[in-house]
């Protein structure tokens, strides 16, 4: 029982990715769609390989500040979130600015950063804007849902502030903090490719999302597919990975981590 | 372990009341003396402010009005062992990193803190499962862990919050059988809190029974039977006859509530 399911999680959504590609490839040669309208799977694939090294370098661009992002999101996420903790009027102070920063749409932003900072600086910006709100929330979140038994406990044993912090408060976040960080991980690329194409309108930039507005505009249809199926890829994979980091991290001792025999 | 009579006042409630913000009034007038060496239980219906009683004479709570004092120049104070309703262990941690933390927080070596939890784990029979994560354990398991860290740090006192409430009844015979022992091996005073009229008379030199809320010491029994206590007296007339007045004294002490009220 457990083996077929295993197998059918594996071959499921293989077959139904398959019998999608199948179609569209039919629905292009019965219509004969012209490539700069609607071009098959099959040219995606052979635009794919052969723009290799254009789309390649791109990626590592695109990379390159989703993971900036990621990362500045991670820090300040967590650094806010510790000092919103430590303190209920930094909370009061700061807080408003964390969630005008989240419901403001960063399409709308990113011109305006594009105006005031150097093209790199501000697709950065963009990433961390919407990629860093996540992670502060779910880490506030956790911070406050210590067992209060636990915190009585360290109260007892003398604990200064600094040992409550990274021996309680931390830890007890820490699924919480992964959680948070799952969801940057989407946001910061999706973060990344607004601005991108928000400066690639500007005419400047290199990343992947760039790639695709310049395709656009030069009605080079299969290498927009192409960018816009690797951008897909990257962002699967950049779940899979958290998604592993969370479950390395957690396998032990939290229970969204374990599996149970049934 | 010395018969109560004979231990000095270790920490002694004058006239203490605790009144919450909500209104909650959880202690009326409470006089209460802890004395060196003693079991002593606090008994009585839920909401009757055992738990509270429990929490002042730790500092985790101050009192509203009347004074907590401690025995002069007994370090006892600065040493409690506390025990929760719930194991109240960290899941992140090991069995062995849970019972270090009271250690490791006071800056312990790490061949001390070796040490100590082995004899600690030892104590509560559970030398073979340093390594296992608390989910690994059955819930009397985790009971003795909770119950290994308290004693870790070799405390004058233990106070013990209905730690067995939420057990089976073979798994707390076993460990009210082991408690005693340790209790008597190590000479520590203890406070226990139960609604459990059939623990407390197997456990204690001395039980006071409370009212319910606002609570107040109704009265006071002594057990004489000496220790150790075996399953030979789980099982004698004596037993029977001292859980029966125990039994009585807390009926007693509801009707006096009941009196108060109308």
């Amino acid at each position: 029982m457990n083996e077929q399911d295993r197998f059918l999680r594996f071959i499921l959504p293989l077959a139904t990715i398959i019998v999608g590609g199948l179609l569209w490839h039919a629905m292009v040669r019965f219509y004969d769609i012209p490539p700069y309208v609607l071009p098959g799977p099959g040219l995606v694939l052979r635009t794919l390989i052969g723009d290799w090294k254009v789309l390649w370098e791109s990626l590592l661009v695109t990379l390159v500040t989703t993971f900036q992002g990621l990362w500045l999101a991670l820090v300040g996420g967590v650094g806010l979130a510790i000092l919103f903790n430590m303190s209920r009027r930094v909370e009061y102070a700061f807080y408003p600015y964390a969630v005008i920063l989240q419901v403001t749409p960063v399409v709308a932003i990113a011109p305006l950063l594009l105006i005031y900072l150097p093209q790199h600086l501000a697709v950065l910006a963009c990433a961390w804007i919407v990629a860093f709100f996540p992670v502060l929330a779910n880490t506030t979140l956790g911070l406050n849902s210590v067992d209060h038994n636990l915190r009585d406990l360290f109260r007892l044993c003398g604990a200064t502030p600094v040992q409550v912090l990274f021996r309680l408060k931390l830890p007890a976040a820490l699924p919480y903090m992964l959680e948070g960080l799952k969801i940057a991980g989407g946001l910061s690329l999706i973060g990344a490719v607004v601005a991108e194409i928000a400066a690639g309108s500007a005419g400047a930039g290199s990343g992947l999302a760039y790639r695709i507005a310049e395709s656009g505009y030069r009605l080079n249809i299969p290498r927009m597919f192409a960018a816009l199926l690797l951008l897909s890829v990257t962002g699967i994979v950049i779940h899979f990975a958290l998604s592993l980091l969370s479950w390395l991290l957690l396998r032990r001792w939290h229970e969204s981590a374990i599996e149970r025999d049934s | 372990m010395p018969h109560a009579a004979s231990g000095r006042i270790l920490v002694a409630l004058n006239g203490v009341g605790k009144s919450f913000a909500n209104g909650t009034v959880a202690l009326g007038h409470l006089d209460l003396e802890v004395r060196e060496g003693e079991f002593l239980t606090l008994l009585g219906p839920s909401g009757c402010g055992k738990s509270t009683a429990l929490r002042l004479i730790a500092s985790l709570s101050e009192p509203s009005q009347g004074t907590v004092t401690w025995l002069e120049g007994a370090s006892a104070r600065g040493n409690i062992g506390f025990v929760f309703q719930e194991p109240t262990l960290m899941p992140w941690a090991t069995v062995f990193d849970n019972v270090a933390l009271p250690l490791k927080i006071k800056h312990a070596t790490t061949q001390e803190t070796t040490q100590r939890v082995a004899k600690a784990l030892d104590r509560v029979g559970l030398g073979d499962f340093a390594k296992s994560y608390p989910r690994e354990l059955s819930g009397g398991m985790r009971m003795r862990v909770s119950i290994a860290r308290a004693l870790v740090t070799e405390p004058k006192i233990l106070l013990m919050d209905e730690p067995f409430a939420a057990l089976d009844e073979i798994t707390r015979f076993k460990l009210n059988n082991d408690l005693m022992a340790v209790a008597a091996a190590l000479r520590m005073t203890v406070v226990f809190v139960t609604h459990s009229v059939f623990e407390s008379a197997f456990l204690s030199n001395r039980i006071v029974v409370m009212t319910p809320r606002p609570g107040r010491v109704f009265t006071e029994l002594t057990i004489d039977a000496p220790y150790p206590r075996s399953e030979a007296f789980r099982t004698s007339p004596e037993y029977a006859t001292y859980c029966r007045h125990v039994s009585e004294a807390l009926s007693r002490a509801m009707e006096a509530k009941e009196v108060v009220a109308s």
